[in-house]
């Protein structure tokens, strides 16, 4: 019987709590019961009389109280003696049912578990590349990505401001399966250093380069003077071409895809405002969350975005 | 309001001004209600600015109706009935001005800093520290004029809608001084006296006895003056009335837990207030019986009286949201309910249904009286409104049913392998015609508000036109 009684709460408030509650439904109890008769029974023609006073021309009739309701009341006080008995409620007392929600949350999570991992399992041995023909398991696999990447990533996987583009060739991280399937189970942080401490001429020197690598349009003196800073403070991550790094996330300076420029805004504004304060890019870990099962199978269908 | 009427005894003055002030205030929530609707089906209308969008003026619209138009209600027809039934004038004049002039400025304040953004983030209880303690101040001037004048009343018995006043107006300065509890970093923004589970414990604790004490005990008291009166019958059961009473401000304040289902709060806690809620649904149908039971031998009345049509659908309405109440804060229903616009239309059944519509009802006997007549200027325009409000109120409700049932039934929808069968944005498509019918119940209360302040503005001129050959010859 000892699992009866948890330990969550000292025995002070576990009392007080357990006194405070029935004193409630006691309470309502008595003053249910102690009014249940008034003072003169009706007459046999059903004839209540008033209490006698009146406020501002209102009486009162001193009708007994109606039997159903009476009923009602005292069904409701009974069931929540029964649930109490049955349900935690009263202080450390865990019910005769041993209910919890973490139980009730563990029982569903394993039922869940025994029913369908042996699918994901299934799909898990499956190389990404084959999966990713696999129509039925790509529609399976649409289905986690639209409730657990979708909300970033876009319905239809094209991303947005901040939020990469699955369906292109541009992979900050590689494109491989293995590397979809690191960047899903362990997540990633992309962080570009805020350069403001370089004076604004040459952050603007320095995106007249940037600009120059990808051909758009840009002040061709200023980007020569930006080519040596560029040397020295940027190409450790995006390389000496500006090619980028896959292994750190460092992007390809060379295409025309910009993570943080906005719908409508100009590619030089987002680039200096990139320099200038930084960006901090972060994928949540998402074996955690979803299992690795679940990841290779998700992995797959991102292949098949681009592939 | 030159030409009003001054009763000999009685201070009508701060009554008028407060009843006037919940016709505009109730144009102004509900109005922004409209807005907030329409913005949840048409985005464009944000605007694309913080001061307009829905995240800022939503709270806006809850103030606004709770305690700009409900307080303002409250407190004209709290000081209208306890006057009367105490045969006492406010105890004093120059305090009841202040609770008014007060009461208006933290409204004011409340409109200028909801949209710029500044907030406690507590539901219903948004207002910064500042306001917070303005609001205190007024509200312990207006619990000393209540309960003074019933201490200084001329009757030996404390009629019982003055229980009910008085029990808001106790446990709402309890409410809103605990929840509020915070520390001030700086001229506006301050951070709750607690942290996690006891914040939203403490909130909730609030948050429902908002619901308990503000918008069913104070309207309970509304209630059993304005439903007897206008029914010139007697109140049913005297018994009742004390059980229903005791029973309810006991429970009542058990019934938060129940926003907290399958949280952070622990078991024990989410169960008392499951069981105190189901209790509750005695006591809070007692006060329907009462109000519906005077009516026996009236309903006749019915046929003829706008006025009491809108008395007793408000508690119908009461009725059925307070079977609602209970029945969601089972767990088990719960778990499908909450989230969802299930909540939001179960809250709109209580606000319009029964707050509202007592409200209007209760004005539509109080205005005329407070100026010296006996009838508002047109009956046949408050048949209109109620007209208005009914369909409007059930345009609502039945919306909110409709698509809170769908969106519950989408989200735990699952397929053969596990996955969610549905995303959120497909929910959210599949609530958006009934977020049209929502707009449109709301527009349809609205309307009926405007018809009330045109009607409430005639029914002043014309008793004032009546006067004025007297003022002549005099």
């Amino acid at each position: 019987m000892n699992n009866l009684w948890g330990n969550s709460l000292s025995s002070f408030w576990s009392i007080w709590i357990i006194v405070i509650t029935l004193g409630t439904i006691v309470f309502c109890w008595w003053i249910l019961f102690a009014n249940r008769r008034t003072d003169k029974e009706p007459t046999a023609e059903g004839e209540v009389e008033t209490t006698g006073h009146s406020a501002d021309g209102i009486d009162e009739y001193d009708n007994p109280l109606p039997r159903w309701w009476f009923m009602l009341f005292v069904g409701t006080i009974i069931f929540s003696v029964g649930y109490l008995l049955l349900y935690p409620g009263l202080g450390n007392f865990q019910g005769v049912l041993g209910w919890s929600q973490e139980n009730q949350w563990e029982e569903e999570v394993a039922y869940a578990q025994e029913q369908y991992a042996p699918i994901f399992a299934k799909y898990s041995e499956v190389p990404v590349p084959e999966l990713a023909q696999d129509g039925e398991a790509m529609r399976v696999a649409e289905r986690i990505y639209l409730n657990n990447c979708a909300v970033c990533h876009g319905s239809n996987a094209q991303g947005g401001y901040g939020f990469p583009n699955l369906t292109d060739d541009a992979w900050l991280y590689g494109g491989e399966p293995e590397n979809i399937i690191t960047t899903l189970n362990n997540g990633r942080n992309g962080l570009m250093p805020a350069w403001q401490q370089l004076g604004e001429a040459n952050l603007q020197n320095v995106t007249n380069y940037v600009l120059s690598l990808s051909g758009e349009e840009h002040d061709a003196d200023s980007a020569s003077q930006g080519a040596a800073i560029f040397a020295s403070a940027c190409a450790a991550c995006h390389g000496p071409e500006g090619k980028g790094n896959q292994g750190i996330g460092g992007p390809d300076l060379t295409d025309d895809v910009w993570l943080y420029r906005q719908p409508g805004q100009d590619t030089y504004a987002a680039v200096l405002e990139t320099l200038r304060n930084g960006r901090n890019g972060h994928m949540p870990a998402q074996a955690a969350y979803i299992g690795e099962d679940k990841v290779h199978l998700v992995a797959a269908y991102v292949y098949s975005l681009s592939n | 309001m030159s030409t009003a009427f001054e009763h000999p005894t009685y201070n009508y003055k701060v009554v008028r001004q407060f009843a006037i002030m919940t016709v505009v205030w109730g144009i102004v929530g509900m109005g922004l209600g409209v807005f907030i609707a329409a913005q949840l089906v048409w985005p464009e209308l944000n605007f694309g600015l913080p001061w307009t969008s829905f995240g800022r003026l939503r709270p806006l619209h809850t103030n606004a109706v709770i305690f700009a138009f409900g307080g303002s209600a409250l407190m004209a027809t709290s000081y209208y009935i306890v006057q009367r039934t105490c045969q006492t004038r406010l105890i004093s004049d120059k305090l009841a001005a202040f609770t008014f002039w007060g009461w208006q400025l933290v409204i004011v304040l409340a409109a200028i800093t909801l949209p710029l953004g500044l907030t406690t983030s507590k539901e219903y209880a948004e207002l910064e520290w500042p306001i917070d303690i303005l609001i205190t101040v007024v509200w312990v001037a207006y619990a000393i004029v209540f309960l003074g004048t019933i201490y200084k009343r001329k009757t030996s018995h404390i009629y019982v809608a003055n229980w009910f006043y008085a029990a808001f107006i106790l446990t709402v300065a309890v409410l809103h001084v605990v929840n509020s509890a915070e520390v001030p970093v700086s001229a506006m923004k301050s951070y709750s006296a607690y942290a996690g589970a006891i914040d939203a414990m403490a909130q909730w604790w609030y948050g429902h006895n908002a619901v308990g004490f503000f918008l069913t005990a104070g309207f309970l008291g509304m209630m059993y003056y304005f439903v007897p009166k206008q029914a010139e019958r007697p109140v049913y059961s005297y018994r009742l009335s004390i059980v229903h009473f005791w029973a309810l401000i006991t429970t009542y304040m058990w019934a938060g837990p129940h926003h907290l289902h399958y949280t952070a709060l622990p078991d024990w806690a989410q169960s008392l207030g499951m069981i105190m809620s189901i209790i509750l649904l005695a006591p809070s149908w007692g006060g329907m019986i009462n109000g519906m039971m005077t009516l026996s031998g009236a309903w006749h009345k019915l046929r003829t009286d706008p006025t009491l049509r809108f008395l007793v659908v408000a508690l119908s309405f009461y009725g059925m949201s307070t079977f609602e109440g209970p029945m969601m804060a089972v767990k088990t229903v719960n778990a499908l309910s909450h989230y969802t616009d299930w909540t939001i239309g179960h809250v709109h059944s209580g606000a319009l249904g029964w707050v509202a519509m007592i409200t209007i009802g209760s004005l539509y006997h109080l205005i005329p009286r407070l100026f010296g007549g006996t009838e508002m200027y047109s009956v046949k325009l408050i048949a209109v409104h109620f007209w208005l409000s009914t369909i409007g109120t059930v345009l609502y409700i039945t919306s909110m049913w409709v698509n809170g049932i769908l969106q519950g039934l989408m989200w735990r929808a699952v397929n053969a392998d596990g996955t969610l069968m549905y995303t959120f944005v497909e929910a959210l498509e599949a609530s958006h015609p009934g977020y049209i019918v929502r707009w449109i119940g709301g527009c349809f209360f609205a309307f009926g508000m405007l018809l009330m302040a045109y009607n409430v503005y005639m029914t002043t001129k014309s008793i004032a036109r009546e006067q004025e050959p007297v003022l002549q010859t005099a």
